[in-house]
């Protein structure tokens, strides 16, 4: 798995993506800068792929991050509570401010995501028995009793399908306007880049860390944050993507291993090319119509996410 | 020189290492030796700051551990602790590059990149360098982190157990490394063990642990005689000399 052929596939993806959807839309059209068809390109399809991209890399990432920390390779936003804790965060400040604007609503949510993912990391500390797959079987537990809650103050104050929502993972309503939180994921790449040492590091433990010198809480702590970022952010424009971050860092963790400096790059790629596949899988099956997003992750990445805890034994 | 003063911890009231006073001398292999529960690691890892004293306070080389810095500490002291992290999937050579990390942050130059190989070389890990730490055999992973220590050049190497789980041939092996690390690169090493043979036949000192306190404390051949081992085991242990080395029986004890 080359990073050069990666690329290749992303631009090629990311072309036909442009091209594929409702309204015919052929790069000859582009021609003419005033058509109808350009502005549907500018104001819908670029911003959706560009909202794919970033999701796709930002939420890889994020599962990577969670499972450098946690050391265990089946945590993730999604099995480890971050995605409902976010969305709980989403009821409250929709419960709080009715009229609450993105930026209040993901300033909320955001701290939700943190608490939840902390609270998570928490346990995970109290737990003596650290089995691989018990592990995110307490988180998705954890999820659920966070998600019951949120369904539980969504019925009494009737947003409940409001609240469905923001579960379902959707390309489709985005547009200009309603995808540029999604740019937040650019600066989380990057710090996570120059973090990359320091978190492979702290993989590897607590002794670990304190041998190197390593200031080991304190990169936990910028590792959750970041997570719980990019978590917010994608949930807020897109809705839940699951499994995404569970299975794209253990495919390239088989191939190239835990140094993230190394396995970074490969992460965010095949993440984004990956969503992109499920997008366009997603708007061709059945056409006109669209399959949503999370509905096509939920089926292939389940399907993968199988595939690897059969072959745990050969590598994990 | 290590010192340690007046050194205790508690787990609610119970005291797990108790006032000990142990002085770690330069250039030596030193043992910690002792039944389950005698508080062994526990100072060990309190030495090496992983985790905090109550009461008491260590030095090393006149300076007071409490006060270094992180980094700076961890160029002079390094501890190798046995837990199962090898769910992360590193190749030797990675490994073993981190024991930089102290100097470089991960940004290696050229001088920790012949450090880096020097020290794979002195253990035997060149041709496996690419390989990942998740496919080694007990001896060969224990090899990486014992290359890894090496590479983070710290005067002071502290192990914790680094023959659980391992075979005799790979057992004596490390032992022997260990050897070698005091003897042709001059460092010092301090290792809790658990088979009191190795502890006779390869340690210089050996420091006798008992319910938190010290027991014994003094160069291997005073303690490794009957007497001294029925303070420490509370079994009486016949001891015979073969090959030159002090081996106590007691299997039928």
């Amino acid at each position: 798995m080359k990073k050069r052929y990666l690329f290749i596939a992303l631009i090629l993806l990311s072309f036909l993506s442009l091209f594929v959807g409702v309204s015919s839309i052929s790069p000859m059209d582009l021609l003419d800068f005033q058509s109808e068809k350009t502005e549907i390109f500018l104001i819908s399809r670029l911003p959706r792929l560009v909202a794919i991209l970033l999701a796709g890399a930002g939420m890889s990432i994020a599962g990577l991050i969670m499972q450098q920390l946690s050391r265990n390779k089946f945590v993730s936003p999604t099995t480890a509570g971050t995605l409902d804790a976010t969305r709980l965060g989403i009821l409250v400040s929709m419960l709080l401010f009715t009229n609450a604007s993105t930026i209040e609503k993901m300033i909320v949510a955001f701290v939700f995501a943190l608490a939840g993912t902390l609270l998570f990391m928490q346990i995970l500390d109290r737990i003596k028995f650290k089995d691989a797959i018990f592990i995110p079987l307490v988180g998705l537990m954890f999820g659920n009793i966070l998600s019951s809650i949120t369904t539980f103050f969504a019925y009494k104050s009737n947003v409940i399908q409001n609240m469905a929502s923001w579960l379902q993972g959707d390309f489709s309503m985005i547009m200009v306007g309603r995808y540029e939180l999604l740019y937040i994921s650019i600066p989380v790449l990057i710090i996570t880049y120059l973090y990359a040492n320091r978190f492979t590091v702290a993989g590897m433990g607590e002794d670990f860390s304190k041998n190197l010198g390593l200031a080991y809480k304190r990169i936990v702590n910028i590792g959750l944050i970041l997570v719980a970022l990019v978590t917010t952010t994608v949930i807020l424009t897109v809705g839940m993507i699951p499994f995404l971050g569970l299975i794209i860092p253990n495919i390239v963790s088989i191939f190239h291993g835990d140094h993230l400096k190394k396995t970074l790059p490969h992460t965010a790629l095949l993440g984004a090319i990956f969503l992109l596949i499920c997008d366009i899988l997603g708007r061709v099956l059945i056409y006109p119509y669209e399959i949503s997003i999370s509905l096509m992750v939920g089926v292939i990445g389940s399907g993968i996410f199988l595939y690897l805890l059969f072959r745990r034994k050969a590598y994990a | 020189m290590i010192q340690v003063r007046e050194l205790s911890k508690f787990y609610g009231k119970k005291a797990v290492v108790e006032k000990v006073n142990v002085n770690i001398h330069r250039g030596k292999i030193t043992s910690f030796i002792g039944p389950n529960g005698a508080g062994k690691s526990t100072l060990l890892s309190m030495v090496s700051r992983l985790i905090d004293a109550d009461t008491g306070e260590v030095l090393v080389d006149n300076d007071h551990v409490q006060k270094m810095k992180s980094n700076e500490f961890s160029k002079r002291v390094s501890i190798l602790k046995q837990s199962n992290f090898m769910n992360v999937r590193l190749t030797i050579r990675e490994l073993v590059s981190f024991g930089r990390f102290p100097y470089s942050r991960g940004k290696l130059n050229a001088e920790d990149i012949r450090i880096i190989e020097q020290a794979m070389d002195y253990m035997g890990l060149m041709e496996m360098q690419n390989d990942y730490m998740d496919e080694l055999s007990g001896g060969q992973r224990q090899r990486a982190f014992i290359a890894m220590t090496i590479a983070q050049d710290t005067d002071y190497v502290l192990l914790d157990e680094p023959l659980n789980n391992l075979d005799m041939k790979h057992s004596v092996q490390i032992m022997k490394i260990l050897r070698r690390l005091v003897d042709e690169l001059g460092k010092t090493v301090v290792i809790v063990l658990h088979d009191i043979n190795f502890a006779s036949v390869y340690s210089d000192r050996i420091v006798a642990l008992k319910n938190g306190r010290v027991v014994r404390d003094g160069p291997t051949e005073e303690i490794i005689n009957s007497d001294a081992l029925k303070e420490i085991y509370d079994m009486d242990i016949p001891i015979k000399k073969m090959n030159n080395c002090n081996i106590c029986v007691y299997f039928n004890s």
